[in-house]
């Protein structure tokens, strides 16, 4: 009886987590309860995604209402994923944040950044469980005026300006899908998302429609941060609190991702959205721009946050371009760099975190000789680096590789050639990270440094540890990734 | 007379344009905000002129009425309306904080000072040990 109510508790538990958050008041107490929380969604997730491989898809009817009348959670291998993505990096960023949060936040309102975190959590969550679309435009909204909340914490007075201009972007984008979903109820009179794609499969060829899939499009990718249309990024993740830069750049661009797939392929399916609308043609260029400008200016950022928010919209360029294939190995490769991506981006961020904690800044010039006074630190930054270049036995080399194949198995060899270009910028700008913290001798007056709390370098180490574990053994992630491709293409259910 | 029967959606068209236009085009961060209500509210009517039915009543069941208009897109806006408060909420209490640390509400003049040589006022946080 419990176990059939598992897909509603992964949503309704951070929502009604957060509120007492705030009420325990104490910052330990808080913490300790949205740890808690967080690993029992981690639980939850697991099961579900076990349950939905075995078999098959989850419909959960919200207060027993049927659907498409009520609202439903539909779970098909794509969103479990991205769910157990999501929860994985909340369980490891919780009992991270801490330390870190005590370091970065005023002491009153500890209490406030977790119940703001829980509904962060919430909002993503929601998105990614729900089969309903108007549902997914609520859910961006909880998740994204948490979000700007939780950069407006941070340190600089910049976080503010950062959080506003992200503010105006991320309505703008929703209120695009707002439009979008608008239009779609125009011309299908529903708005379940399984219940649309066979009606607009049926619906003559209307322009409301079309428009619609232009207004979702863009919206989601002001979301998804897809060059150009990443302005707001690099801000927000350079000046929030290290743990908000980290949950963000794990978990907001994948979940944006993963909006993209299911409104593209499962709503309007692939027949339209390739053949009768120009996706691919638009998709591609604007994905391989954003992975060599991205990866590009990221070489010339001295701020360390900066640098890798720059290196995360080279890295959505590779998810974006799996999925301008639109072919199962494509699909593959975007989906599995969802989870793989989490992982290294996670586990960079924490360890940025940790040095930010014992040196207080976020330069490049800080890193100087970080390398022998915390070697631990560095070797997360360096390993998690290695995965974003995309070298062997890391986890960003799998996802590269399920590129490289769709790109070839589409005869287009320029897209793989410009895919390993972006790897050898990427290269670059880990390689000057790693010039500084173990080649460069220390500033005389550097305080003589120590290796991060445990608490903080435990996390980091996981997140570091399973990009290289899911780069070694790739049964579970690809085989997941493989399967939700199919889900998606209409190949398998 | 094709405009005149499709008024409601050329004024939602029209209304959004206009907001839009002042979030672009403002530097002013309370200018910025208005015009993205302007926007938002567009939209709402947009989805409120989707359920009116020709002829159509409240949907109050009635032996009398036949028609009735759907209640469905105006249930929708009331969610988007809180979502829509809540936004410019948020976006009002960050232009406040903007304008009591950086001194305006001018986007240009906050770049100017952010890109000034001047330190500015960062607490030099995490600094000290732990």
């Amino acid at each position: 009886m419990s176990a059939s109510h598992l897909p509603v508790l992964q949503v309704a538990l951070p929502l009604i987590a957060a509120p007492i958050c705030v009420l325990l008041r104490h910052p330990t107490l808080s913490w300790a309860f949205a740890t808690l929380v967080s690993w029992a969604l981690f639980a939850i997730s697991i099961l579900l995604l076990i349950r939905v491989m075995s078999e098959g898809v989850i419909s959960y009817h919200l207060g027993g209402w049927a659907p498409p009348f009520g609202i439903e959670y539909r779970l098909d291998a794509v969103n479990s994923f991205v769910l157990l993505v999501i929860t994985g990096i909340a369980a490891v960023v919780t009992p991270y944040a801490r330390q870190s949060v005590a370091k970065e936040i005023a002491a009153p309102s500890h209490n406030l950044f977790y119940a703001l975190y829980l509904l962060a959590l919430t909002g993503l969550l929601g998105i990614t469980a729900t089969g309903d679309a108007f549902n997914i435009y609520v859910f961006m909204e909880i998740s994204s005026l948490a979000s700007y909340v939780l950069i407006a914490l941070g340190p600089s007075r910049r976080a503010q300006a950062a959080a506003f201009q992200y503010l105006i972007m991320g309505t703008i984008g929703a209120t695009f899908l707002l439009i979008g979903i608008g239009l779609l109820y125009m011309m299908t009179g529903t708005l379940n998302l399984a219940d649309l794609s066979v009606r607009i499969a049926e619906a003559p060829d209307m322009r409301p429609i079309y428009a619609a899939f232009a207004f979702v499009t863009i919206g989601v990718l002001i979301k998804l941060a897809l060059f150009p249309l990443h302005i707001w990024l690099p801000n927000a993740y350079t000046y929030a609190p290290t743990a908000v830069s980290a949950f963000l750049a794990a978990s907001a661009t994948k979940v944006g991702a993963y909006v993209l797939l299911r409104f593209v392929f499962t709503l309007f399916g692939q027949e339209f959205s390739f053949e009768r609308m120009p996706l691919m043609e638009i998709l591609m260029p604007l994905s391989l721009v954003a992975i060599l400008v991205g990866s590009g200016i990221a070489i010339f950022q001295n701020n360390l946050k900066r640098l890798f928010a720059y290196s995360s919209i080279g890295q959505i360029g590779y998810l974006a371009l799996g999925i301008s294939f639109a072919s199962t190995s494509g699909l593959t490769g975007a989906i599995v760099h969802i989870f793989n991506h989490a992982m290294m981006k996670g586990g960079i961020f924490l360890a940025l975190g940790c040095i930010m904690f014992r040196s207080g800044s976020m330069e490049i010039s800080a890193l100087n000789g970080m390398g022998r006074r915390m070697p631990f630190t560095m070797a997360a930054i360096v390993i998690g680096g290695l995965g974003l270049v995309g070298v062997p036995a890391t986890s960003g080399f799998v996802s590269k590789w399920y590129l490289i194949q769709a790109a070839l198995e589409a005869d287009l060899w320029p897209v793989a050639l410009l895919v390993l270009l972006g790897s050898l910028l990427a290269l670059v700008y880990v390689g000057r990270v790693i010039e500084a913290a173990y080649f460069r001798s220390p500033a005389p007056e550097a305080p003589a440094g120590r290796e991060a709390p445990w608490q903080m370098l435990l996390p980091t180490w996981v997140l570091i540890a399973a990009s290289i574990y899911f780069g070694l053994h790739t049964e579970i992630t690809v085989g997941v990734a493989e399967r939700a491709a199919q889900t998606l293409l209409g190949i398998a259910p | 007379m094709d405009i005149l029967t499709h008024i409601n959606y050329w004024a939602a068209i029209a209304l959004a344009a206009i907001g839009l236009y002042a979030v672009v085009a403002r530097h002013n961060l309370i200018k910025k905000l208005i015009g993205l209500s302007l926007f938002q509210t567009a939209v709402f009517l947009l989805f409120i002129t989707v359920g009116k039915v020709t002829g159509g009543t409240a949907p109050i069941l009635d032996a009398a009425y036949e028609v009735y208009s759907n209640p469905l897109p105006h249930v929708l806006i009331l969610t988007a309306i809180v979502v829509s408060v809540s936004t410019l909420a948020v976006g009002l209490a960050l232009a406040i904080s903007i304008k009591h640390k950086y001194g305006t509400v001018e986007e240009d003049e906050i770049n100017a000072a952010d890109n000034s040589p001047e330190p500015d006022t960062e607490p030099n946080i995490g600094s000290g040990e732990a």
